[in-house]
């Protein structure tokens, strides 16, 4: 199988602690994976990793089929490359409405004269209508963002993930802070979206990675620890050890 | 796996209106037409009042006066979109606008000694040489400072069209090479604002100097005259330069208003609220900002070269720190983040201020103490402008808000966030 | 020593057989004393210097002061002091002579020339003379106009001093003066070398002149002079240089100036033409010259210098830059005596420097720890803190205006700044910032309104105008290791004072409660609130210490500064440069960034002297670039604990 991402051996510490170490890590063009593991497993400083926002001191991050490396990239470069990322709070820019937020978003040149000189084609309009329908934020496409409710944000942001038409997505904690119904409606989402291109999922919650019903890694002190199903790697004597026998 | 579909509700209308897409096309469009509309007004009002071309019932130093704040507008205008619109705390756009104001001076002040000279000189026997007059023009400029040769940064001064080249290129390159070195370090917040006030203190500091080759702290002078108009009268210069500023500022704001109001003024207003959000959408921010921090570096600089012939002299003082951060002042106490607020702002504190400078406000008798405002207007100043930024974060263009009934999002009692033009609050910490 | 003594014996003795009375001698010259000149009077001097007579001090000292009289009767000197009746008269054996009316006497007037053999006559009683003061003031007044004159009555001088001090200075005076002026080049070099690498800017001053040199032009191959160096037209010196150099000698005819060209021209103008061309078409140089080459041909004007003459002139001299002394000797010792000396200098000046430096620093450092805290720590931008030094400054001016004794003002002004500005810190904290706490650009904008608005209370209330805020007498003046490193004692203070804070704010953050529950909230405010304390108490507490101690370094700056309302200002943005360039959050930081900051603007300083402002600019550049490469500071916070 080819990947999409490549991550390998890759180290990053920060003042002496070792946030990662040796991490290697792979994902198909179209595949749905999940990443859990215990606080300060170094879930996010991954993902800060391959999204351009930390370099690691030595290792290797390739993207796509030309084996292209990030490291030397900016975040805003390796975005362009097709990486998107959903952070855990959400972050919508509040004081725009939904429609600006998802025309910011959508796929398009991004310097500055091409910002100043776009218009926004029919093609384009249907695309935002889409994508909020997709989300159920049809009618709320005139409010300002901020005024949605929390799990809208998460949604809106998801949206606007879409919009960007990434090749691989970064989603933190989707999960946090939604009601039950807007949970399972979100792992639908996932899933669909999975089934186009290569989405991550960085997780606490385990009923939630269950419901995904992926593969999954799990990551401890900067390492995988396993990888496999959920029910494979629930079973690893490691993995209970690291969640349960701790205390 | 399970393939269930997402389960949103349904939208309720079948179409979209158009209106919510195209924000382009959104009411931005009265406050730029009731703008220039009141702009065009006082111009006539002016020219008809004015000595030269009315009934003269308006001084030429208020002319003067306003054709200043006029300019000043503009240099809030450029200051608004640099912070209001892009978070970018600039305290060094004033820098630029007395650059600009320092190249026309240039031209203005050799242009016209040049006159002068060849005319003492046409009285000897003898017809002066290129030589002589270029030596005349030098000792008449730099024998202030103990100088009579001409700077090597003069060498452009003897030809209007290069010297104006000079206006855009100096405050632009300027301006890019500092935010070129600013934001690729990921220099923001209030070190930014902190460096951009360091690099002001640095220019003004070095013009100071005695060699810095724009005669230290005498500064230039006479640029009121204009040359190669023989002695036509200020009354006509001065109305000459009103129009001027009011046709660039209304330029300006119209061009201005059409480029936030679409999807640049979206990704600017983004940067402002969450810059690493905006990187992470694919958005080379540091451009962005480079681009929005020239380009209002540059209109400054053009505000200061309709400003200063109408001031008749510029010196190292006006590119103090200080100055800049009135600019600030000016847009915040306006209501930053809209353009008409900026220019309101503008215009409201630099004539309310030379009004109680100027000695015309009436003392207030306290029975023990009279307060004289030439005294007391900095204090007044300084302490309503922490009023407006604790009480009124909206300025003076909060008060249209109310009026014409917008309401701020409702925010559930969140703090008033991003959207008031403060940047993250991990600036803090950075 | 012993031939000093001996000739001096001779002076008395020996040359003059006798030792006459000063009545006697002037008896003897009475009509040279009467109408001297510059030449026939210098024995007469010398014979009453000589005499040994007390009297003579006195008669040369009144002449010299044109209080010398001569009856017109009988042609009798006396000394002249003013009296109703005209003149009270003594005699030259000391004794009162009663008084004359000033038509009896006519007094004598010597002119300059006599006056200075006077004078010099006079170092040697002067030199001796029993009151220890009046042969200081004597030994300053030659160490400060040394003359040749004045080196034998010095060295006749020595012997007889008792005051051991004075005869150090007396020996040392000699050798330098010996080494400019004794006729004999051995003792002159003698003299040099016993200096050692003595650092004195006396010995520098003595020095110097022997190294003097001017440009000479030669037809010949220079014999006869002390060349320091051959100059080449053209490489040493410009061939505009060379040839004023001849002008000014007197060795070539002066070059046509443009201006007297033109005057010359203007002269000449007949029908509207000069020399064949018309004057409407001279405006430029090449046409001036052919006019004035044609009235050259007509004879009109005199001829000028052609530049090929230059030319021949320049190659038919050589040109020397040669020393005013002639003994080559005697210069090249000087030159190694010299060179030594600028050796030491040199690094006497890097540590004079780096003393300099350090005192910066720490008035840096001083400006900007109250920052450090309210900025570093809090992460509150006061943009007002400059105002708060201001404030601090005041108060010991007005301190100093209540309280007697600078002393005692200082021990009252110190903990009273502090409060006041403890005071206007919290108030500024409670009515202002605490609204503003995760908007700082807005803080930034509120505390600068606040600053405008101190700075204009202040004008109001205490003028535009400097007022002093003086140092008690103790730490006047400054502490000397030689003439090239000194450090003031008020600097010294200041270092102190500095170095006090800094273990003050350790032991406030590390050792106490207070530093504990700081750290705490700036780390975390939700949980160092859930432990129960109180973030608001802390936040206050910590602005106003912020704010105090600014107030305390207000006292110390305003003691070397001028206290007006911008003092305030022209610290702040140096010390917001120290803080962020030294490490934001880390009082080490803000050590580090004021020692490089203080550094680094006096080593620019050194290497541009001329220009202080260009310093500040350069400095300014400097950091702009420095944040290029530590955005974080010299002492940086990594990691996840830095945020972002």
């Amino acid at each position: 199988m080819s990947a999409l991402l490549e991550v390998s051996g890759v180290s990053v510490s920060f003042d002496g602690f070792k946030a990662i170490t040796d991490l290697s890590f792979s994902i198909g063009p179209t595949e749905l994976r999940a990443i859990i593991g215990p606080n300060g497993a170094g879930k996010t400083t991954f993902m800060d990793i391959v999204t351009g926002k930390t370099k690691p001191n030595s290792g290797t991050v390739l993207w796509g089929e030309k084996g292209q490396s990030l490291l030397a990239m900016s975040e805003a470069a390796i975005a362009r490359a097709g990486i998107g990322r959903k952070f855990q709070r959400p972050t919508v820019f509040e004081d725009q409405t939904v429609a600006e937020n998802l025309i910011l978003a959508l796929k398009s040149k991004r310097g500055p004269f091409a910002a100043l000189g776009f218009k926004l084609s029919k093609a384009g309009q249907g695309r935002v209508a889409d994508l909020a329908a997709q989300v159920g934020l049809h009618d709320h496409l005139s409010r300002k963002a901020g005024e949605l409710s929390h799990g809208q944000k998460q949604w809106l942001e998801i949206a606007m993930l879409l919009a960007q038409e990434p090749r691989l997505l970064l989603v933190d904690e989707p999960a946090a802070g939604m009601t039950l119904a807007e949970r399972e409606q979100t792992t639908a989402l996932l899933v669909d979206i999975a089934r186009t291109r290569a989405v991550v999922v960085v997780e606490h919650d385990m009923e939630f990675v269950r419901r995904l019903g992926c593969r999954v890694t799990v990551l401890h002190e900067g390492s995988v620890l396993a990888e496999g199903s959920l029910d494979h790697v629930t079973k690893n004597p490691d993995v209970i050890d690291v969640y349960l026998g701790r205390g | 796996m399970t393939h269930s579909s997402p389960r949103f509700p349904a939208p309720s209308q079948a179409k979209t209106s158009q209106h919510i897409l195209r924000p382009r096309k959104m009411a931005r469009i009265p406050a730029t037409v009731g703008m220039l509309a009141a702009l065009a007004i006082l111009t006539l009002a002016v020219t008809l009042l004015s000595p030269a071309f009315g009934m003269g019932e308006m001084s030429t130093s208020f002319v003067k006066t306003l054709g200043k704040t006029l300019c000043l507008c503009l240099a809030a205008l450029a200051m608004d979109i640099v912070w209001g619109y892009t978070g970018i705390l600039s305290l060094g756009h004033m820098a630029f606008f007395a650059i600009g104001g320092y190249m026309i001076g240039q031209w203005l002040m050799y242009a016209r000694t040049q006159e002068i000279v060849v005319q003492a000189l046409a009285s000897g026997p003898i017809p002066a040489t290129a030589d002589e007059v270029a030596q005349g023009v030098a000792t008449q400029i730099f024998g202030v400072v103990g100088g009579s040769d001409m700077p090597m940064i003069w060498g452009f001064a003897h030809s209007l069209p290069l010297q104006l080249v000079l206006v855009v290129a100096v405050p632009g390159i300027l301006a890019l090479i500092f935010g070129w070195l600013a934001f690729r370090s990921r220099v923001t917040g209030v070190y930014l604002s902190i460096l951009t006030q360091a690099m002001t203190l640095a220019l003004s500091l070095y013009l100071f100097q005695n060699d810095s080759g724009l005669r230290g702290n005498n500064g230039l002078s006479g640029l009121q005259n204009l040359p190669a108009l023989g002695d036509v009268s200020q009354d006509l210069v001065s109305i000459w330069f009103f129009w001027a500023s009011a046709l660039a500022l209304g330029l300006v704001y119209l061009g201005l208003s059409w480029g936030i109001s679409g999807k640049f003024g979206s990704v600017l207003r983004a940067i402002r609220d969450d810059e690493a959000r905006v990187r992470f959408l694919g958005y080379p921010v540091e451009v962005y900002k480079l681009f929005v921090f020239t380009l209002t570096a540059v209109i400054c600089g053009l505000a200061g070269v309709l400003y200063y012939p109408q001031a008749g002299i510029i010196n190292p003082a006006e590119l103090a720190p200080i100055a800049s951060i009135y600019l600030a002042v000016w847009v915040a106490i306006g209501g930053r983040g809209r353009l008409y607020g900026a220019v309101i702002g503008a215009a409201f504190v630099s004539l309310l201020s030379s009004w109680f400078t100027g000695g015309r406000a009436p003392s207030v008798n306290l029975g023990v103490y009279t307060i004289d405002w030439v005294d007391w207007w900095q204090v007044l100043l300084g302490l309503s402008f922490v009023a407006v930024t604790l009480l009124a974060p909206k300025g003076i263009g909060g008060l249209f808000d109310r009026l014409t009934g917008q309401r701020p999002p409702n925010r559930k009692g969140a703090p008033l966030g991003p959207n008031e033009g403060a940047l993250q609050e991990q600036e803090a910490v950075e | 020593m012993r031939s000093l003594i001996l000739a001096v014996l001779l002076a008395c003795f020996g040359l003059h057989a006798q030792c006459d009375t000063v009545a006697q001698i002037a008896t003897a010259h009475a009509a040279d004393i009467a109408k001297p000149s510059r030449q026939s009077i210098g024995p007469v001097i010398a014979d009453l210097a000589a005499s040994g007579d007390p009297m003579a001090a006195k008669l040369l000292e009144a002449w010299g002061n044109k209080a010398l009289g001569q009856r017109k009767a009988d042609k009798a000197f006396f000394l002249l002091a003013p009296d109703p009746a005209g003149y009270a008269l003594t005699d030259l054996t000391g004794a009162s002579a009663g008084t004359a009316a000033k038509s009896d006497i006519s007094e004598l007037k010597p002119n300059a020339g006599v006056r200075g053999l006077i004078a010099s006559a006079l170092v040697q009683f002067t030199l001796s003379d029993p009151d220890p003061v009046r042969r200081a003031d004597a030994l300053t007044s030659i160490a400060q106009d040394p003359k040749a004159e004045s080196l034998a009555p010095l060295r006749a001088a020595i012997d007889s001093e008792t005051d051991p001090a004075l005869k150090a200075q007396k020996q040392r005076l000699e050798r330098l003066l010996t080494l400019r002026f004794d006729t004999d080049p051995a003792a002159r070099i003698a003299a040099i070398d016993s200096f050692g690498s003595d650092l004195g800017l006396d010995l520098r001053a003595a020095l110097n002149p022997l190294l003097a040199t001017s440009r000479i032009a030669t037809q010949d191959d220079g014999a006869g002079l002390n060349i320091a160096r051959v100059l080449h037209p053209g490489r040493d010196l410009t061939a505009v240089e060379a040839y004023d150099l001849l002008v000014t000698t007197g060795a070539a005819p002066a070059r046509l100036t443009h201006d007297d060209q033109k005057k010359a021209l203007a002269a000449q103008i007949t029908d509207g033409k000069v020399g064949g061309i018309a004057v409407a078409d001279l405006t430029d140089q090449a046409a001036r010259d052919r006019a004035y080459t044609a009235l050259e041909a007509a004879g009109a004007v005199p001829t000028a210098a052609t530049d090929d003459e230059v030319t021949a002139a320049i190659a038919a001299h050589h040109f020397y830059e040669a020393y005013a002394e002639p003994d080559a000797s005697v210069t090249a010792a000087a030159q190694a005596a010299l060179a030594k000396i600028s050796r030491v200098v040199g690094a006497m000046q890097v540590a004079d420097l780096t003393l300099d430096g350090l005192s910066l620093a720490a008035i840096y450092f001083l400006a900007a720890i109250g920052l450090a805290i309210t900025f570093g720590v809090m992460g509150v931008i006061n943009m007002a803190h400059g105002e708060f030094i201001t404030m601090g400054a005041y108060t010991g001016y007005v301190v100093q205006q209540i309280v007697p004794g600078y002393t005692a003002s200082l021990i009252v002004a110190f903990p009273l700044a502090f409060a006041l500005t403890f005071g206007a810190g919290v108030a500024l904290e409670r009515l202002v910032i605490r609204h503003l706490y995760k908007r700082p650009l807005e803080t930034l904008l509120a505390t600068f309104g606040i600053s405008i608005a101190l700075q204009q209370l202040f004008k109001n209330i205490f003028g535009t105008q400097a007022r002093p805020l003086t140092s008690p007498p103790w730490l006047d003046g400054a502490l000397t290791l030689n003439d090239v490193v000194s450090i003031s004692y008020i600097r010294i203070a200041i270092f102190g004072l500095a170095l006090l804070f800094l273990g003050f704010f350790l032991y406030l953050m590390n050792r106490t409660r207070l530093g504990l529950e700081v750290r705490a909230v700036t780390q975390n405010p939700a949980m160092a609130a859930s432990m129960g304390i109180n973030p608001d108490r802390i936040n206050m507490l910590t602005f106003g210490l912020g704010s105090g101690i600014a107030g305390i370094a207000g006292v110390a700056i305003g003691l070397f500064a001028k206290v007006t309302s911008e003092l305030g200002t022209d610290y702040i943005v140096q010390s917001f440069m120290t803080v962020v360039v030294g490490g934001v959050g880390n009082i080490w930081g803000a050590l580090a960034g004021a020692t490089m900051i203080g550094g680094f603007q006096k080593a620019i300083e050194w290497l541009n002297p001329s220009n202080t402002l260009a310093a500040q600019t350069y400095m300014i550049l400097f950091i702009i670039l420095f944040i290029q490469f530590r955005p974080r500071g010299i002492i940086a916070l990594k990691g996840r604990a830095a945020g972002d």
